[in-house]
């Protein structure tokens, strides 16, 4: 009876104190890999014809121009 | 190039919804799908706040981690864009993500739940750039001729910054440090006039 008892013990004693235990239960997203269509660069098209610098030039005077303190001054 | 991204002034929006209306005429955006919408706190009480949300381009996107079907990429411009061929509207994109960016239109060929539409930075899609296809699926691709998001242009106060995020903040810095608050703020005498000047005192010197 006292073997059994034992046994018992030693079988329950290790999943109780595993209960205790703390795990990690933040989400890690893994992303996976695009599936769709490969796109173009924005200056690769007839308008730009493959010219980076020409279209950071263009867009570059876009971004600038939202600055009215400096839009003002100019004016 | 650094990446794109937009800044909402909450001190300048008026609610105008003129950057929803903006967007939804550029792209010609179907009723029912709102790429870029005025969510505004405390409606109709004194000191309200009005901010136009869209899409914020994440730089770890959400969106981009949840999709079963991995349809969402990102430009080298660190713009979130998105395959609508193999979307299967799910939503599971709308559920991440944290400003409801997601919009399914409920008359596509998957009945209630259409593939998913969002806003694009006005860069199009994976299409042939200027294309019927790109324009009929993702809208026109202003970023592709040098420009910026309609929105962003279009907006009245200057609430609504869009581009090079190291520009935008450069700017909402500098405003932030020029504009003060109450009166001193820039463009409040244009708007309200200004001040009068305090009616002489009888017997005053001048």
């Amino acid at each position: 009876m006292r073997r059994i008892l034992v046994v018992a013990m030693a079988v329950v004693l290790p999943l109780v104190a595993g209960g205790c235990g703390e795990k990690p239960t933040v989400t890690v997203y893994k992303q996976g890999k695009y599936q769709g269509k490969p796109d173009t660069q924005p200056w690769d098209n007839e308008r730009f014809k493959g010219d980076k610098v020409a279209w950071e030039k263009a867009v570059k005077a876009r971004n600038l121009g939202q600055n009215e303190y400096e839009r003002v001054i100019a004016h | 190039m650094a990446r794109m991204k937009f800044l909402a002034d909450a001190e300048r929006c008026i609610e105008c919804n003129g950057c929803v209306t903006a967007c939804k005429q550029e792209h010609e955006i179907p009723w029912g799908v709102n790429r870029r919408r005025v969510v505004t706190l405390n409606d109709g009480t004194p000191g309200e706040k009005s901010i136009s949300v869209a899409c914020m381009h994440c730089s770890d996107a959400p969106c981009m981690a949840v999709c079963p079907v991995d349809v969402f990429y990102k430009t080298s411009e660190g713009i979130v864009l998105h395959d609508k061929d193999l979307c299967i509207g799910c939503g599971y994109c709308f559920y991440a993500c944290p400003f409801g960016a997601p919009q399914f239109p409920q008359d596509g060929a998957f009945g209630l739940r259409g593939k998913m539409d969002k806003c694009t930075f006005c860069a199009g899609g994976p299409e042939p750039d200027f294309s019927d296809a790109e324009f009929k699926k993702y809208g026109r691709n202003r970023i592709a001729e040098g420009k910026l998001p309609a929105c962003a242009e279009m907006c009245s106060t200057k609430a609504l910054l869009g581009g090079d995020g190291d520009v935008i903040a450069d700017i909402y810095r500098r405003r932030v440090t020029t504009r003060g608050k109450g009166s001193e703020v820039w463009g409040w005498g244009t708007a309200y006039g200004r001040p009068e000047k305090p009616p002489a005192q009888p017997g005053a010197k001048s």
